[in-house]
């Protein structure tokens, strides 16, 4: 099975600090890998640093066999690897219309046949064509979101960058998201690279995850060993033990 | 709220459409958003009358004056009152008739303020944006330069540019845009400090587009309304300016009825024929007005925040 | 006994351009000392319930109801003034974010002396020994230096816990929780949580649980009010919760990707237009 991102010893510095100090993970093409971690973990900074948009210090990125200058990318790299926010209030643009927002990938690649393109990236994502001329604060946040998927696909990417795509969303709307990128990763046999704070959802969706803590990789293990409790660090066990809730000791 | 007797209920319904059906529709349906927004403040929508009539008057100065602006009857009408047969609002010390000056001054100063906006608006918009996305020495370097002008005094800068251009209107415009840029820059690079980092900017340089492409397409927008309120707050101070400039006798030159500049020739009379000095004051005093009221409308209307609702 | 707190047919509107818009559309309950979880998704009106307890609803809103009272004060006839000396004194909120409720530029132990000395008349040194051993009391080690720090130089978990120290100092007989973790990480939530857990347990207080997060409120509390687009559809002992009847709450509980539960895909929600009848 080929590798289709990997990430060789990456240290990430933002003026002093570290944010990620020497990381090393491969994603294998077509699978979904997570990265799990709590805040300052560094596990969107990898993200990021894969995208160009932070600084790599020193290391190697690849991407489906090309190593990655340390910043610059082109105009190809982003046909290949696209990526969906947070933040589905902060990532549309609030004074364009979805088929303003739609039509800007399709432009600076120049790709023809916008009208079709569009059509189909909406069907695909759920929402149809009524929502296409309407502006993103008419949408609720998971309509947003599938916007920002929808813009993620119409560049027609192979590796898709999802950082906590669903953590701003109420849990019934997360279930239907979560449910769509499957779809999309089996119709189009995308390979996934996700970053969640939340391990049921990274167990749900992944098959491979990194956990993450203070820049660092803890550990790397299948989501089947994290099910079955084949544990190796202690970090991870913490983490487990947290997300099955709150239990009274005293009572 | 307010309500639009005029238009009939199913357009207004077709504007207000939660799914609109067209590009141009959804942008129909924005602008009238932002008229319904704009035209629920009173003080705003006399100021855009007193401007719209501004513009009238500009428009047809010729037809409706009764008397040349610039040739008077220097036998017959020196300095009379206003209510004069003939003569509305007075004549100044060369027999003109105030109200054809005053009717042919709109033209020169939606001139005025016309070119100002049009030179200064672009400038500051540019230079803060590029200043804001780059950052780095090419902002420290903008902002220097936004610094040293700022560092004058508008109205002592905008002097020592027509005393070395030499007097006129066309100079005076120059002098009054080139001083009225940076506060524009200033604002321009804040905006774009605030959205340069935002996630949806993130998503287009991921699109794998340029900086060009990001900041005339993307960032620019996001500063445009910021910028058109407080173009519109200045303007008024631009028509002070130029008739500060008038007053001075660097502005426009005689026998131009530029409204500072008939003040400055009334001022000699001042105490026995008040009229000639007042009539354009209060001319300034109107449309100086206007531009504030419309201002503070626009602010309102043009607020992003807007998006929450 | 008489309930802690009592509230009947509660409504809360807000005026909009598009009209009045009802964020709680008559809901009733009833608290005594016990812990009682509020749950709902964004929009089903658990905050502005919270809110409307409490006193901070905005202005231009709107609240009717048949009743609302605490401890015999009927809370929509009482004058600002009684409504100040009741908030921070016998009701106390912590809201989601320590960040926008604590004041950037007042010491920690400044903010907690001053909650105490405004409803109490106690000396400065005194009150300062207090604020500091209730600092201990939430499980901050060097309670001594937390004191003087500025909430900036604290770490989310920690500021959170200091607010939590802020609102349990006078001693509140109710205390409102709005997604109190929700800004934590996992771990750090469950710490906080069983901080609140004792405190709640150990002085006898009365506590509205507001979250999003139902698996984590039925852990924590006894009862369960399920709310959807402004009412109540459920009320459910937490431990009884496997058992819920509405479809809603049933939805809620099982579109939650679990570890180790392989469903794919996820249920999801059908909202029928009758629950929000």
């Amino acid at each position: 099975m080929s590798t289709a991102v990997s990430a060789h010893d990456v240290t990430v510095i933002y003026e002093d600090f570290k944010a990620l100090d020497g990381v090393s993970i491969a994603v294998d093409r077509g699978k979904s890998y997570g990265l799990v971690g709590e805040s300052g973990s560094g596990k969107s900074t990898l993200l990021r640093a894969i995208a160009g948009l932070a600084p790599v210090a020193s290391g190697r990125l690849e991407v489906n066999g090309r190593t990655l200058a340390p910043r610059r990318r082109d105009k190809a790299f982003y046909r290949d690897v696209q990526m969906v926010f947070q933040d589905p209030y902060g990532s549309l643009h609030p004074r364009q219309t979805i088929d303003r927002l739609l039509q800007e990938p399709l432009a600076i690649h120049g790709l023809s046949d916008a009208e079709a393109r569009i059509a189909r990236a909406l069907d695909e994502v759920g929402l149809g064509t009524g929502f296409r001329f309407r502006y993103s604060h008419q949408l609720s946040g998971g309509q947003r979101q599938r916007v920002a998927i929808a813009r993620a696909l119409i560049v027609e990417p192979s590796i898709l960058l999802l950082d906590e795509p669903t953590s701003a969303l109420d849990a019934s709307v997360q279930a239907e998201v979560l449910n769509l990128l499957e779809q999309i990763q089996r119709d189009r046999g995308l390979t996934f690279l996700m970053v969640s704070h939340d391990l049921g959802v990274v167990t749900h969706m992944c098959d491979q995850l990194a956990v993450m803590r203070s820049g660092k990789v803890v550990e790397r293990l299948s989501a089947a060993d994290l099910v079955a409790g084949r544990i190796d660090a202690e970090y991870t066990r913490n983490l487990m033990v947290a997300s099955k809730g709150f239990v009274r000791t005293s009572a | 709220m307010t309500a639009v007797p005029s238009a009939p209920l199913s357009r207004r319904d077709w504007l207000l459409s939660d799914r609109p059906q067209s590009r141009m529709q959804a942008r129909l349906g924005r602008a009238y958003m932002t008229w319904r927004r704009f035209s629920a403040n009173r003080l705003a929508l006399l100021g855009l009358g007193i401007l719209v009539v501004l513009i009238l008057m500009a428009i047809f100065a010729g037809v409706l004056s009764p008397h040349s602006p610039v040739t008077g009857d220097l036998a017959g009408a020196r300095l009379l009152p206003p209510g004069s047969p003939g003569y509305l609002l007075g004549t100044d010390e060369q027999g003109r008739d105030i109200l054809s000056r005053l009717l042919h001054g709109s033209r020169l100063t939606l001139f005025v303020i016309i070119l100002v906006a049009v030179i200064a608006a672009p400038i500051g918009l540019i230079v803060g944006a590029v200043a804001g996305y780059a950052g780095g020495w090419i902002d420290a370097v903008l902002m220097r330069i936004t610094d040293i002008f700022l560092a004058f005094p508008k109205l002592v800068l905008a002097l020592a540019l027509v005393a070395a251009l030499g007097p006129g209107i066309e100079n005076a415009v120059l002098a009054i845009a080139v001083t009225s840029w940076p506060p524009y820059a200033r604002i321009a690079r804040a905006e774009t400090m605030t959205v340069r980092n935002a996630d949806y900017i993130a998503a287009v340089r991921l699109m794998g587009a340029s900086p060009l492409r990001i900041v005339l397409l993307h960032v620019m927008p996001m500063c445009l309304s910021s910028l058109i309120v407080r173009i519109t707050l200045d303007m008024a101070g631009v028509i002070l300016t130029a008739a500060g400039l008038g007053f001075l006798g660097l502005g426009a030159q005689p026998p131009l009825p530029e409204w500072g500049a008939m003040i400055a020739s009334g001022r000699r009379f001042i105490l026995d024929q008040w009229w000639v000095a007042t009539m354009p004051g209060i001319a300034i005093l109107l449309v100086s007005l206007a531009f504030n009221l419309l201002g503070d409308g626009l602010r309102d209307a043009l607020d992003p925040r807007e998006a929450g609702q | 006994m008489s309930p802690l707190l009592t509230v009947d047919d509660l409504r809360v509107s807000f005026p909009t351009r598009a009209g009045l818009v009802e964020a709680v559309r008559g809901v009733s309950f009833s608290l005594g000392r016990e812990r009682l979880g509020i749950v709902g998704e964004s929009g089903s009106g658990k905050s502005q319930t919270g809110r409307a307890i409490m006193g901070l609803t905005p202005p231009q809103a709107r609240i009717t109801a048949k009743t609302l009272s605490f401890d015999g004060i009927d809370l929509l006839e009482a004058s600002p003034r009684e409504r100040r000396e009741l908030r921070g004194n016998r009701v106390a909120m912590i809201l989601q974010d320590p960040k926008y409720s604590l004041n950037p530029v007042m010491t920690i132990g400044r903010q907690i002396v001053e909650t105490l000395r405004t409803h109490r008349k106690i000396s400065a040194s005194e009150a300062k020994a207090r604020a500091i051993a209730m600092l201990e009391a939430v499980q901050i080690r060097d309670a001594a230096r937390v004191f003087d720090l500025h909430p900036h130089e604290v770490s989310g978990g920690m500021g959170q816990r200091a607010m939590i120290a802020m609102m349990l100092i006078a001693e509140p007989e109710l205390l409102i929780a709005d997604e109190p973790t929700s800004a934590l990480d996992v771990t750090v939530q469950l710490e906080v949580l069983a901080i609140l857990d004792r405190l709640v347990a150990e002085r006898g207080m009365g506590l509205i649980f507001i979250s999003h997060d139902l698996r984590l409120v039925s852990s924590f509390c006894d009862r369960v009010i399920v709310m959807y687009a402004g009412r109540i559809v459920e009320e459910i002992a937490a431990a009884d919760l496997r058992n819920a009847r509405h479809p809603y709450t049933q939805g809620l509980l099982s579109c939650m990707p679990e570890i180790g539960g392989d469903r794919h895909p996820l249920p999801v929600l059908d909202r029928k237009p009758e629950w929000a009848r």
